[in-house]
């Protein structure tokens, strides 16, 4: 195996294959970044929709929550069919790249609305009241006080689904999105040893992946620190006893 | 129940849990949807269903809560002047002088910069204090703001309202600090199962009160 690899790497490092594997990243991360970055955006707008009350807004929020509890429960790969022949029953010009983009769209705005309205709902209720109780309005209260305190909570899970989502993504090769999965199947197919291939592949899943987790990770920290100084000296003590500190002047 | 608040006065609303102390001045805060009655603030009927009547009341009111509710991403200053600034859109460096003469005022004018759960309960009741005066209200409701505390911090928070009293706003005070109670109120009203049992003077409800249902209530409460 060893030698097979050692023999075929000039061959399979050239140039142009090293093209071909870094534009199927550029396609796998764009996937993942507009998929999650749109997710963000819609699923926000639908854990906003339904933190409402008002009785007016109640079809609204049953439709969103269908539309949440539908897409979390089917499998992507379905979903991906059921938007491809869908859209293409309607128009056969769009790409599939932009099928895929479509599918992965719905299917994280699902998955992130859950994460940000689970962040959202762990805001104590007294919180809204008090706001509400000084007139703050929907969005001043959302904006000003719920997120702020939300998103310690929604961080964690939200980079690990964006994690877990570079890899989902991988799917999209099924329809034949050249994704960097979609490379792997190409250049086995020529002929190259697999362990070869898919160790490139698997190299280039863990170089998107790895600096997300670690962003994910520096953010979740900022956001314990950006407090004060005590609390940066108690992230940073590490483990081990736990120092009792003077909080402020008891009584 | 029917109660009439005259400006200037404290009132202190007393009786069992469960007797509609605290609901009553959620109804009144509009946190809670009045099921039945009226109220009316300077003789105007208040139209609990109206955004805008709703709005130009709580624009009139302030509440304490029991648990403070500060907001905790927000240190005390900003606790204090966010609605002034943000909802009431006054000028930033007005609203900042009269909240550090406000903190100065609660015993925190040290604290400015320090986020709720830093500081003890009874600090977060008084910036939770300073932070409902900030918003200048004509009516200022009290829900039972020494009732999460230890007691060592209960003096605190009660020295501050007394302050106020002092001072002529008009208050609202549900408690259980009967000797409180009994110090800063002009009068007293004894609640029970969501009506009023009776209205008086401190004198008249922890000295001779006229209900068998007051007697006991106050009897049991002021034996230990």
């Amino acid at each position: 195996m060893w030698d097979r690899i050692v023999q075929e790497a000039p061959d399979f490092f050239t140039y142009y294959n090293a093209i071909f594997v870094l534009q199927a990243m550029g396609r796998t991360l764009g996937l993942t970044v507009i998929g999650c970055v749109t997710g963000f955006i819609f699923g926000f707008a639908i854990a906003a929709i339904r933190s409402t009350r008002a009785r007016a807004l109640l079809p609204l929020r049953l439709l969103v929550t269908l539309y949440v509890e539908i897409f979390r429960r089917i499998p992507f790969l379905v979903i991906l069919f059921i938007v491809m022949f869908g859209i293409q029953a309607v128009s056969r010009g769009i790409s599939l790249f932009a099928i895929a983009l479509i599918s992965i769209c719905m299917v994280s705005t699902a998955f992130m609305s859950e994460i940000i309205r689970a962040g959202m709902e762990s805001v104590p209720k007294m919180q809204r009241e008090a706001a509400e109780a000084m007139n703050f309005g929907f969005m001043r209260t959302l904006l000003l006080i719920i997120l702020p305190q939300a998103w310690k909570v929604i961080l964690p899970p939200g980079f690990a689904f964006m994690v877990m989502f570079i890899k989902d993504t991988a799917l999209v090769s099924q329809m034949g999105v050249v994704e960097l999965a979609f490379t792997g199947k190409m250049f086995v197919g020529r002929g190259f040893s697999p362990f070869l291939v898919y160790g490139t592949v698997l190299a280039g899943y863990f170089v998107m992946s790895y600096p997300l987790s670690r962003l994910g990770a520096y953010l979740e920290n900022r956001l314990a620190t950006s407090r004060s100084r005590e609390s940066i000296q108690r992230v940073w003590t590490g483990p081990g006893p736990v120092q009792s500190e003077p909080v402020g002047e008891q009584g | 129940m029917n109660l009439s608040v005259n400006k200037g006065e404290v009132i202190s609303l007393i009786g069992p849990s469960g007797s509609g102390k605290s609901t009553f001045l959620r109804v009144l805060m509009g946190l809670l949807p009045p099921t039945a009655g009226e109220v009316r603030i300077d003789g105007g009927r208040i139209d609990y269903r109206s955004r805008a009547q709703l709005r130009a009341m709580r624009d009139r009111m302030a509440i304490v809560f029991q648990q403070y509710n500060l907001f905790q991403n927000m240190d005390v200053l900003r606790n204090v002047t966010i609605a002034p600034i943000k909802i009431k859109k006054r000028p930033r460096a007005d609203v900042e002088r009269e909240a550090t003469a406000l903190l100065l005022k609660v015993g925190l004018a040290e604290k400015h910069h320090a986020y709720p759960d830093e500081l003890s309960g009874g600090q977060q009741q008084r910036v939770a204090i300073a932070r409902a005066l900030a918003l200048k209200p004509e009516i200022l409701l009290l829900d039972e703001v020494t009732a999460a505390l230890d007691p060592e911090l209960v003096t605190e928070v009660l020295d501050t309202i007394r302050s106020l009293a002092s001072e002529g706003i008009t208050m609202l005070i549900v408690s259980h600090e009967m000797a409180f109670v009994r110090e800063v109120s002009t009068r007293v009203v004894m609640m029970d199962k969501g009506q009023i049992v009776e209205i008086g003077s401190p004198v008249e409800i922890f000295g001779s009160p006229k209900e068998a249902r007051t007697r006991e209530f106050v009897g049991k409460i002021l034996r230990h």
